[in-house]
């Protein structure tokens, strides 16, 4: 498999080298690999801070900036963070009015970032957290580690980006991503698995005319397998099992999502299956994104998240952002 | 023998040798159930326990454990490294100050450990994780005990319920972690956690079976 790296030990290090020379608004530590704010903590606002294992570029550093989060903190590739980098991370966004933990559900994830915020708490930091578990793929319940945290990510971290920055308090800016959360739902189908460079074979195998429908963000297995076919039919089957657990209606926001090995003009292509697909289900897409938001390394595939707006949603979504990998009105 | 300062950082520094050269059948493990990183991320992380030691040498077996499990959770990301990190400082914490540890108060460092990881990742012996590895081992280091074992004779029968206990996680289906998104493809297969708490057992029995030699 080649990879545009020069060892699979530096890739992280080299990809953070290039942020920081890419986003001078952007500050890198690179000995804690914690990516925040170049002008620092704004004084008296929430933080934010989002972290995970790295290879879903442009989550979570591309989210970095006026409007988004305070702070990022990528672990290794496909594995959480450490506590240590957490907190560094947490200082870097305490502005003094408490610090909002947006996690992923992946066991090591929410471990992580526990006992980073139990070391906060001991400097005095206030954090709250809130576990993203939108994905529908798999069944919350007690013989799972429950539902896995996807798409919605990005849509919780611009809404609470923008709610603290128009001065909401740490109970509110919780409340707002938890909300999120219960609002939204996501699918993704996995063509091709992504290869980790380190281990530098595919983490699964696909046969030509497999799909894995349900698939998570690290490969993980979804519900089946299923065969190939035309996207209106693979988008069909993502939303008809959004819809069968939070059935869609009214206005949503839809984050059409490439898996990072797809081209856009066929994420285009199936973003036109979903509008398509909600109308005729009585939805109306007031609000999207179509791209590569939430990746797998080179998986090739795509994920859809719907959520359903209200109209204090649409404003926090529509307030300016200003980040590598979201930018409007500004 | 007791467990004395010497001991227990002979049984960490075998721990990180052994899992390091078992490196590459915790990854296939782990690539069969999870995301393959299982041999790396223990691997580093025991490196970095055993290199606290050099850099800070532990006053007591206790002290040992401790800069353990911090290291481990420093450096070793994922879900392991709280667990395994957590394990071994409240271990630790249970050996208190003693310069030596006779083999009664190492049961009770081992039960605390199990406590400790169990409490933290919310996990049950069945769940097909590093418990059903460790639960049988320290109920068998405890029985081993109060037959009047020493700790070599106490750690060879906590390893080898660790060995039974890890055969025993083949026909399960994993309820935590990232296997449990495989539901029943999770079946067939070692859980690589189980396996790696075999590894460090193992290593304590070697350590204190050499040492009363």
């Amino acid at each position: 498999m080649k990879k545009l790296i020069n060892s699979p030990d530096s890739v992280i290090a080299d990809a953070l080298r290039g942020m920081a020379a890419a986003h001078p608004a952007l500050s890198v530590d690179h000995d804690t690999r914690v990516i925040s704010r170049a002008g620092g903590a704004a004084q008296g606002k929430v933080g934010l801070v989002s972290g995970g294992g790295s290879g879903h570029e442009p989550l979570h550093g591309g989210y970095v900036g006026p409007g988004m989060l305070d702070a990022a903190v990528p672990g290794e590739i496909y594995t959480s963070p450490v506590p240590d980098q957490i907190l560094a991370a947490t200082k870097a966004a305490d502005g003094g009015a408490g610090v909002l933990h947006i996690v992923k559900n992946y066991t090591g994830d929410v471990l992580n970032f526990r006992m980073a915020a139990e070391l906060a708490e001991d400097e005095d930091i206030r954090v709250s957290a809130v576990v993203m578990n939108d994905d529908t793929a798999v069944e919350d319940s007690t013989f799972t580690a429950g539902r896995r945290g996807t798409g919605a990510t990005v849509v919780a971290e611009k809404i609470a980006g923008a709610a603290a920055a128009q001065g909401a308090d740490l109970d509110a800016v919780t409340r707002l991503v938890t909300e999120v959360n219960d609002r939204s739902r996501s699918f993704g189908i996995a063509l091709h698995a992504g290869t980790v460079p380190a281990a530098g074979t595919p983490g699964f195998e696909l046969g030509p005319d497999e799909v894995e429908l349900g698939v998570g963000i690290h490969g993980e297995p979804g519900r089946e397998r299923g065969s190939m076919a035309p996207v209106r039919d693979l988008v069909a089957y993502a939303l008809e099992a959004i819809n069968a657990d939070r059935p869609v209606g009214g206005d949503v926001l839809v984050l059409l999502n490439g898996q990072g090995g797809t081209p856009l003009i066929e994420l285009y292509g199936a973003y036109a299956e979903a509008v398509d697909w909600l109308e005729g289900h009585g939805a109306t897409v007031t609000r999207n994104l179509v791209g590569n938001y939430i990746t797998s390394l080179d998986q090739a595939g795509f994920s859809i998240t719907v959520t359903a707006l209200d109209d204090e949603l649409v404003r926090l979504w529509d307030a300016p952002v200003e980040t590598p990998a979201l930018r409007w009105g500004r | 023998m007791n467990l004395d300062t010497r001991t227990a950082v002979a049984w960490i520094t075998r721990a990180a040798d052994d899992v390091r050269a078992d490196e590459a059948r915790l990854t296939s493990l782990d690539a069969a159930v999870g995301d393959g990183d299982h041999g790396a991320n223990m691997t580093r992380g025991l490196a970095a326990a055993t290199a606290s030691f050099a850099e800070k040498p532990p006053a007591t077996p206790g002290a040992v454990l401790v800069a353990a499990g911090r290291s481990l959770v420093a450096k070793t990301g994922g879900a392991s490294g709280p667990l395994y990190g957590t394990g071994l400082r409240k271990a630790g914490k249970a050996l208190g100050e003693a310069e030596q540890a006779e083999p009664a108060a190492v049961a009770e460092a081992l039960q605390a450990m199990l406590d400790g990881i169990r409490e933290l990742g919310e996990a049950a012996e069945g769940d097909k994780t590093m418990i059903d590895a460790l639960a049988p081992a320290v109920a068998a280091f405890r029985d081993a005990v109060d037959d009047g074992a020493d700790l070599g004779a106490a750690a060879r029968a906590a390893a080898d319920a660790a060995e039974e206990g890890l055969a025993a996680t083949v026909p399960l289906q994993a309820r935590k972690g990232r296997a449990s998104y495989l539901g029943a493809r999770s079946v067939g297969h070692e859980d690589p956690g189980a396996a790696s708490t075999t590894l460090v057992l193992r290593a304590l029995a070697e350590v204190t079976t050499e040492d009363a030699a």
